[in-house]
């Protein structure tokens, strides 16, 4: 200890007491976890009904403790146990805690003082460090809580604070987006191979990238082992299961073998956030991979059951989640818990937003009730550290509440809208009676978020759970069988339409209308208000082979195959030319609904609806036809200048010729995008828009989409 | 292979000669050298990398307590990294922080 170290003369940072050659003092109850203290390690712990607990130290990766250390009954205060320990090695230790306390599962209590349990405030967890390396399954302890540091440097990094309306959110898995060898990145499969596709993130035009799971998890949670060769056909892919809410998953690090998960996440944020892309963690706290009865106690289950876990009053796990347990996110411990987890992210690794996976759950009392004033939910909204955060719903679970357009909100909260999925796929492959609810989605959802404004709702056509968007245009049915399920597994509600043909083809015809398809999809979602979100992958046209639930294969079936941006380059041109065309304008990106009136005396209307004829749609249920038009003078209330744009949908078999609104006089309509034009035509640069011939009049092919700039025409 | 720390110090740098495998029981030695150097105020640390065959957790994290005890003042050079350990430094976002040669040649 050097002279100006700042510990000396502080009796907090010297031992009282003595246990087995180490040496401790009574440690501080917050925070919880373990913390680095000047000359040691302070650890706590809560449990409600503990008789007693243990400390139990690791060399790193060791089979056998290093040492058992009980705390002193004078170390507990309320139901935290807390101790300092001097003189550990913050590279080497390992440690959990045994906890002795009833095993009575009918009251709720499932104490085992046999089994070591980690902490679930660890920052680092041991024992899966490198992805798909099959554990010892003899080790007596297989996630082990390990100290991270706080010593990144950020140089200056701070998060983006995009406006919610201008997001373009970009869905995608860590490992698949570059662990197929044409991804031909170094480090195949992680966070830093992530950041190495930086660039083409940014050059696709996504300015928000959702990452999938990345909270530690355990890949091999139900995997289906062959029993002559030792192969595993199933793991746990998606890793909605999570196994500590507080450490990156290590297998997602080319840096986990060596301990450095953490800093490789942090450098793959700082240098997004560099790229001017956000990012936003899916994140799960409806339930953990302890499962139910059955399943293995790692954690929350042999700490305190009885207050992590929502059970029946006999003893019981409810299952609102559909995987077996339940956490019981409204008792107030547990409650500080999702709220510190999720601050720990915000501040420590300048996270964006989050994305809550089943999040009705969190809504619901500790006998599943549903609550009409959810304090977490309320907590979260209003959480002074989360102030800029944005917070994503997947506003249903697996126990039947469906609440998107009713999410209790609190003016803060955004929904995965769930509808918008629904209509305009049933519109896409021609369904009746969808133009006035799609015509309803498409302006930002008014019905469900009149209060709240379009940037409540998250828009989407496709996501992780179901077809991706070459599936859907692909398959009337799902494809299930390589999951080993009978095919009984995933969703039967897909609106999908094969166009002719199940699976793959070489018809010519019905793979021009397939891809005619998949762009009038995408028209849809950008042209949309509210905030688009993509699946990765769906701009190269990527199949998952008519699987609409892969949430267990590691194979190319998950995997990005690059080999497709050169093979479907003319896809990526139109996604990537309309990405560029939706932040062009900020006319597509209103933070209010539209009125239908003309509040700034331009002569048109906000928003005005259309159908074969000018100002004139048709409602009607056998109508396939849809336009709109977007005065440009009213973008963002009028506070933003922009061009006026009319986008029109044929989704009938035939021609169909669409009137045109007329422009004030020194405007004209200028084409950006037209389906039913193969590539190059199909799409222009924007802003380079070229001039339409006949102003009052278009023709739209089969199944087709159009969108038209007004500006006056370029001098010749 | 056992780890060595050596100091030298010139009138415009310290350097440190490290060399074997850099793991949390050899951290503390690097340390000590860190802190050496530091008592010198030398406007450069120069750690010279090339006999270094490992680098864990625990190297990296005496990397950025050399950076933290150093100053954002002074430069610091990292030589002739072998390349398991310049991919260490690379992958967790630490080659920011100091300047990556195969030879030594003050900027």
């Amino acid at each position: 200890m050097t002279a100006t170290d700042p510990g000396v003369g502080r009796i907090d940072f010297y031992p009282t007491h003595q246990h087995a050659g180490y040496k401790m003092r009574a440690g501080k109850p917050f925070p919880f976890g373990a913390t680095l203290v000047p000359n040691g390690v302070n650890f706590s712990i809560y449990s409600s009904s503990a008789t007693a607990c243990t400390l139990v130290i690791f060399d790193k990766g060791a089979l056998t403790p290093r040492a058992e250390i009980p705390f002193p009954p004078e170390f507990k205060l309320g139901d935290v146990y807390s101790m300092i320990v001097f003189d550990l090695d913050p590279e080497t230790l390992e440690y959990g805690y045994r906890m002795d306390g009833p095993w009575d599962p009918e009251a709720g209590l499932r104490f085992d003082a046999s089994k070591i349990l980690m902490d679930p405030y660890a920052r680092v967890i041991g024992g899966r460090d490198v992805w798909g390396v099959v554990p010892n399954w003899d080790n007596p302890f297989q996630h082990r809580s390990r100290l991270a540091f706080d010593d990144f440097d950020w140089e200056g990094d701070v998060p983006l604070q995009i406006p919610t309306e201008d997001l373009i959110v970009y869905e995608t898995h860590v490992r698949g987006f570059t662990k197929d060898p044409s991804s031909g990145v170094h480090f195949p499969g992680t966070f830093a191979g992530l950041r190495e596709k930086i660039p083409y993130l940014k050059e696709l035009g996504v300015n928000c990238i959702e990452l999938m799971p990345i909270y530690e998890f355990d890949e091999f949670e139900h995997a289906h082992v062959d029993p002559d060769t030792g192969t595993v056909t199933h793991h746990n892919y998606w890793g909605y299961s999570t196994v500590g809410f507080f450490a990156p998953k290590a297998g997602y690090a080319a840096t986990g073998a060596l301990g450095m998960q953490v800093d490789e996440l942090k450098t793959l944020v700082k240098e997004l956030h560099l790229a001017g892309i956000e990012v936003v963690l899916d994140v799960v706290f409806n339930h953990t991979a302890e499962g139910d009865h059955r399943g293995p106690a790692i954690s929350l289950r042999g700490l305190d059951n009885k207050t992590y876990y929502m059970l029946t009053p006999e003893g019981y796990y409810f299952n609102f989640s559909g995987t077996g347990n339940t956490l019981n996110c409204n008792h107030p411990v547990v409650r500080n818990m999702v709220l510190d987890c999720l601050r720990y992210w915000a501040a420590e690794y300048h996270i964006d937003g989050f994305r809550f996976d089943l999040a009705s759950i969190l809504g619901r009392a500790s006998d599943g009730t549903p609550l009409s004033n959810p304090p977490l939910l309320e907590a979260l909204a209003h959480d002074p550290i989360l102030a800029k955060c944005k917070l994503i719903a997947e506003a249903w679970d697996a126990g039947g509440l469906y609440q998107v357009g009713s999410f209790p909100a609190y003016n803060r909260w955004a929904e995965w809208n769930g509808k918008f999925r629904d209509v305009t796929r049933r519109f896409l492959k021609g369904d009746e009676g969808t133009v006035p609810e799609l015509a309803t989605r498409l302006a930002g959802s008014p019905d469900m978020y009149s209060g709240r404004g379009p940037t409540a709702s998250i828009n989407f056509i496709t996501a992780h759970d179901g077809f991706t968007l070459a599936d859907m245009v692909s398959y009337n049915d799902k494809h299930n069988e390589a999951n080993g399920e009978n095919n009984g597994d995933g969703a039967n509600d897909n609106n999908s339409w094969n166009g002719g043909v199940e699976g793959p083809t070489d018809d010519p015809e019905i793979l021009a209308l397939r891809g005619r398809q998949i762009r009038n999809a995408a028209v849809m979602l950008l042209t949309s208000q509210g905030v688009p979100m993509l699946m990765a992958g769906d701009e190269l046209g990527r199949t998952q082979q008519g699987n609409n639930n892969t949430y267990c294969h590691d194979t190319p079936l998950n995997w990005i195959d690059w080999t497709l941006a050169d093979k479907n380059a003319d896809l990526l041109r139109f996604f990537s030319h309309l990405l560029h065309f939706r932040h062009a304008h900020p006319v597509l990106r209103n933070r209010w609904h539209h009125s239908g009136y003309d509040y700034v005396g331009s002569g048109l209307p906000d928003l005005s609806w259309h159908g074969q004829q000018a100002w004139r749609p048709d409602w009607s249920p056998s109508s396939r036809t849809l336009a709109f038009m977007l005065d440009g003078k009213h973008a963002r209330g009028g506070s933003q200048p922009d061009q006026t744009l009319y986008v029109a949908f044929n989704t009938s078999w035939e021609t169909r010729g669409f009137e045109l609104p007329t422009l004030p006089d020194d405007e004209r309509w200028h084409v950006f995008a037209n389906t039913s034009m193969p590539s190059p035509e199909d799409i222009c640069t924007p802003g380079e828009e070229w001039l339409l011939e006949e102003q009052a009049y278009v023709l739209l092919g089969p199944r087709s989409s159009l969108i038209l700039v007004g500006k006056p025409p370029s001098p010749a | 292979m056992a780890f060595d720390a050596t100091l030298e110090t010139t009138p415009d740098a310290a350097i440190i000669t490290l060399s074997g495998e850099l793991d949390a029981s050899a951290a503390p030695k690097f340390r000590t050298a860190i802190e050496q150097a530091a008592e010198s105020s030398p406007a450069r640390l120069v750690l010279m990398m090339q006999n270094l065959d490992y680098m864990a957790s625990a190297g990296l994290r005496a990397l950025v307590f050399a950076k933290q005890k150093m100053g954002s003042s002074v430069e610091l050079y990292v030589i002739g990294a072998q390349e398991a350990v310049a991919e260490t430094i690379e992958l967790t976002g630490f080659q920011h922080s100091v300047t990556m040669q195969s030879e030594y040649q003050p900027v």
